[in-house]
């Protein structure tokens, strides 16, 4: 498809047609670009010891009377700059929320072709467990996991696992809802007529489910996953806050704010302020672009 | 025709469905377990070269028997040959695979009867790979443009996907599909209901024209007896699962035997206004939940004695066609 | 005698975002008391949207551009909403094609029969119960008193019709407008269906339009037949001259495109295959909109568009029925 006709195409038009859609796409390219470009845009590194100056930290935003330029944001308790550091922030919480949504997705829509196209008990089984996990809010069990992971494995380690340990948890708490959207496409498409066709051919039914289904129930998915990037951010965020989450030698956003909190009836505001502030214009922006991904392939709406 | 030696052959097929309501509800609520004959002690032969046609309303089967054909899923009851071997034992089905590929089925539903996110030289192209009929990349596509072409369809339309196709042209691709990997035996469910009416002529002359080149045998399933008196050799009438006439094109229209043919060639509306004279047809399809004990017709049949409510008929040959009706046996009509 | 319905130069679009698209374009016809009327056409012919028009239940963007409707004398096609609302179910009767979505399954058939009554005419519960009930035995529902209790599910679905039938004549209307009505059921009831709803609109004195694709229904049912192509009119007259002889190239086209049942000893032919589809709305062409598939056609079918015409007994909109003399053929 050539660029003419996917300017054309109905999504990019609905697209053009709402100002606050565009504005979302272009604040989550800033953040996003903002978050992988940290090491070469940011005024310092913050997580380089030896860069930090004590005598700097506390710094008002640059904008006020006892404020520099070198620190348009202001410092931490740490001389840390603050842009520098919810650039190298907004990177975590991106790439935690990102990576958990990969494998959740990944796992729900593995579960959910299995339980719609083979059914029976297999069905039965992953849906009693989803069932059971909906029981639980996901904040608890990514607390769940986390926790065990810490008694479980040996100190040292703890911290350089720490990510991948919280991905874990974060994109376990979240495969429920691929898996039942999933199952539901697939238990439609299932009964149509080409799957059929497909079976009297006598396609495997694990071809059947990878290249005759698969590609037909993915589009729910896609608007699923982006909602569910913010609600991932957040949830890592949440955890940061509560100090389960990223170790302190890396922050991301929720740490800074949780780092920031402390300071914030004493007059240093902006420790927090500014983490929070991007915080939520990033996960606002997904959250907008993502309304309009699902009402824009809503066929209903059309 | 009598020659012609019997391709696919049944021999009372029967299949239930299990329609009982969910284990927790039937526990609670003390209801038995409902089961649903679809297809009920089905017999015929279809020869080679020949089109048998298997007409009837809603509920009698002939659907979830196109379906028992091609083994989409067994019979409860019966055997199905192909070739003289039994291919509907589910024990055995490595030996049933290559009868099967020699078989092959057309749908109803246009539109769902192809993969949207596929092109078209996708699926048809399918059964070559499936099958490993060719392997060559430029085989293949050779192979594809010449089936579009065999159906009427242009060899760029193979790059298209199916939604910027007419109805009438998907059920053409549907047909190359089926033919790709150059199967004896097609089945096909209601082809051209779902077309309009200019369009299913072009269909069903297409496929007359298929089946006298390639040598095809087809079992052609239909609600419509103006569309089968077109195409078909022989018919079937099927009634709430059970075959209850089967006779040559010609004997059926000219001397129907069973009363519920006779009431369905009643029904067939008179467009060269003759204005004939036609007996009003009463009642309608019984729940196939509850069919009517004995002749499943005998509540809509002016000809029904008490033979009729308590006995269920057998198919019996009368010369060159068969009927399943007391009356019919008793020589009363 | 005034027509009960008249329809001028209908004109019916859907603006899109790449240009209006015209569905019905420039319709014209009469129904005159006790007539039925049947419309047929292939799918995309736009005789359905011909009879939600005429409801005036088009939905938006979909609008009437053009032309007018009148129902007994009296235009409807400019009403507002409330006095449409009234009017439909008053005067005109409907009935759809899917008895099971055109009832509502959380009420049972009295009711649904009893709040028409009583929103048309002006009944008491009781009087409009016993109207229900006289209804009912009118379309042939058995133990009418017995069922007038039962919900629509419970009934099998000839029976639906039948009550939506009743439905459609509690108020008396004029006009009934059947959108094919016979599609969604088995052949053994359309039979009955039709001889129903033939003798009914006879003994109430309305009249049908009767919109369908099955051109054996018509042939059964109607006393004068319009047949729609690409959004216009291709051929109107009586059934017995269109059905039997058909002006039209694509009414001709189409009567031989129909499957017979063969007479014994004749012959298998293959049916008349008229080439190509009907146009897609965006891709109409000039002049005569069936010329690309017409074996007839000549240069001005490409340039000119026919209006209806006289062609014997019947209207038809093709040139070969010009009174001027005919060009030899291009």
């Amino acid at each position: 498809m050539d660029l003419r006709t996917l300017w054309q195409h109905d999504l990019a038009y609905s697209f053009r047609r709402s100002p606050v859609t565009i504005a979302a796409a272009v604040l989550t390219l800033l953040c996003v670009g903002g978050a992988l470009l940290a090491p070469w845009i940011a005024p310092s590194n913050p997580f380089d010891a030896a860069s930090l100056d004590l005598n700097a930290a506390f710094a008002p935003p640059g904008w006020s009377a006892q404020g520099s330029a070198g620190h348009p944001l202001g410092t931490d308790d740490q001389g840390r700059d603050l842009l520098s550091t919810i650039l190298y922030g907004a990177r975590i919480s991106l790439g935690v929320g990102l990576a958990s949504v990969l494998l959740a997705m990944l796992l729900g829509v593995m579960l959910g072709l299995v339980s719609g196209y083979v059914g029976g008990r297999a069905d039965a089984f992953i849906m009693r467990i989803a069932d059971i996990q909906l029981s639980f809010p996901p904040i608890l069990i990514a607390l769940l996991i986390d926790g065990v992971a810490r008694v479980a494995l040996p100190a040292g380690v703890q911290d350089s696992i720490a990510i991948p340990v919280l991905i874990f948890s974060i994109g376990i708490s979240g495969w429920v809802q691929y898996a039942r959207t999933v199952r539901g496409s697939t238990l439609v498409e299932k009964g149509k007529e080409y799957v059929q066709a497909a079976r009297v051919i006598g396609r495997h039914p694990l071809a059947i489910m990878l290249r005759h289904v698969l590609p037909n129930v993915l589009g729910p998915v896609l608007v699923i996953a982006t909602i569910h990037v913010a609600t991932a951010i957040i949830t890592e965020a949440t955890l940061s806050f509560l100090g389960v989450g990223v170790p302190p030698t890396n922050p991301s956003l929720g740490t800074l704010i949780r780092i920031g909190n402390e300071f914030l009836l004493s007059g240093e505001w902006w420790i927090t302020v500014f983490p929070g502030a991007a915080l939520v214009t990033l996960v606002l922006a997904v959250n907008l672009l993502g309304d309009w991904l699902r009402d824009a392939l809503n066929p209903k709406l059309r | 025709m009598t020659s012609a030696p019997s391709l696919l052959r049944l021999e009372g097929v029967g299949r239930d469905f299990d329609v009982s309501r969910p284990w927790l509800n039937r526990v609670v609520e003390g209801a038995p377990r409902r089961l649903l004959r679809a297809v009920d002690g089905v017999s015929f032969e279809v020869r080679k070269g020949e089109t048998l046609a298997l007409v009837g309303e809603s509920g009698c089967g002939k659907s979830p028997l196109a379906r028992l054909i091609v083994g989409l899923y067994a019979p409860s009851r019966g055997r199905i040959e192909f070739g003289g071997v039994e291919i509907s034992d589910p024990a055995r089905q490595a030996a049933a695979a290559p009868l099967r590929r020699r078989m092959q089925m057309i749908f109803q539903d246009p539109y769902a009867s192809l993969n949207p996110r596929w092109r078209v030289r996708e699926i048809v192209a399918e059964p070559l790979l499936v099958l490993g009929l060719l392997k060559d990349k430029s085989d293949i596509h050779e192979r594809v443009v010449e089936l579009l072409r065999q159906v009427g369809l242009a060899p760029e339309d193979g790059e298209k996907y199916p939604h910027e196709f007419s109805g009438g042209q998907r059920q053409r691709i549907s047909i190359a599909r089926a033919l790709s990997g150059r199967p004896e035996f097609l089945v096909c469910d209601e082809p051209t209901s779902a077309l309009d009416v200019s369009v299913q002529a072009q269909i069903l002359n297409l496929m007359s024209e298929l089946q006298a080149r390639l040598g095809l045998t087809y079992l052609f399933i239909s609600h419509n007896l103006a569309v089968v008196s077109q195409i078909a050799d022989r018919i079937g009438v099927m009634y709430l699962g059970r075959l209850v006439e089967l006779a040559s094109a010609d004997d059926l229209f000219a001397r129907p035997r069973h009363p519920y043919t006779r009431m369905l060639l009643d029904a067939v509306p008179d467009l060269e206004m003759s204005g004939r004279a036609r007996t009003p047809v009463a009642g309608e399809v019984p729940n196939p939940l509850a069919p009517p004990p004995g002749c499943a017709f005998h509540p809509r049949c002016p000809h029904a004695n008490e033979r009729c409510r308590s006995e269920p008929p057998k198919l019996i040959a009368h010369g060159a066609s068969a009927s399943a009706c007391h009356a019919v046996e008793e020589m009363r009509i | 005698m005034t027509p009960v319905l008249e329809v001028e130069d209908l004109r019916v679009e859907f603006p899109t975002r790449r240009g209006s698209l015209v569905a019905v374009d420039g319709v014209s016809f009469a129904i005159a008391p006790g007539e039925v009327l049947g419309v047929v056409g292939e799918s995309g012919a736009g005789k359905s949207l011909t009879g939600t028009a005429i409801i005036g239940l088009l939905e938006p963007p979909g609008r009437i551009a053009a032309g007018e409707i009148r129902l007994q004398g009296e235009r409807i096609d400019d009403l507002p909403h409330e006095r449409m609302r009234r009017i439909r179910g008053r005067r005109i009767g409907a009935i759809f094609q899917d008895p099971l979505t055109s009832l509502n399954p959380l009420y049972t058939i009295g009711e649904q029969l009893v709040e028409t009554i009583r929103t048309h005419l002006d009944a008491d519960a009781a009087g409009a119960r016993e109207r229900a009930l006289s209804l009912l035995r009118e379309v042939g529902i058995p133990a009418p008193e017995a069922r007038i209790d039962h919900y629509p599910h419970q009934f099998s679905g000839g029976m639906r019709q039948r009550v939506v039938i009743a439905l459609a004549l509690c108020a008396e209307p004029r006009l009934i407008i059947a959108d094919e009505p016979t599609t969604a059921l088995d052949v053994s009831i359309q039979a009955q269906i039709i001889q129903l709803l033939k003798r009914l609109a006879r003994e109430h004195g309305a009249a049908v339009m009767l919109i369908t694709h099955d051109m054996g229904v018509i042939a059964e049912t109607a006393d004068r037949v319009a047949v729609m192509y690409a959004g216009r009119i291709a051929e109107i007259g009586p059934v017995r001259a269109v059905v039997g002889a058909a002006r039209h190239p694509y009414t001709a086209g189409l009567m031989g495109a129909i499957p017979k049942i063969r007479r014994a000893g004749t012959a298998r032919s293959p049916l008349v295959q008229i080439e190509g589809a009907m146009p897609r709305l965006n891709a109409i062409p000039a002049g005569c909109a069936f010329h690309p598939r017409c074996s007839k056609s000549f240069d001005r079918c490409r340039g000119e568009r026919p209006e209806l015409r006289r062609a014997g007994p019947n209207l038809a909109a093709c040139w070969l029925y010009d009174e001027r003399p005919v060009p030899a053929q291009a």
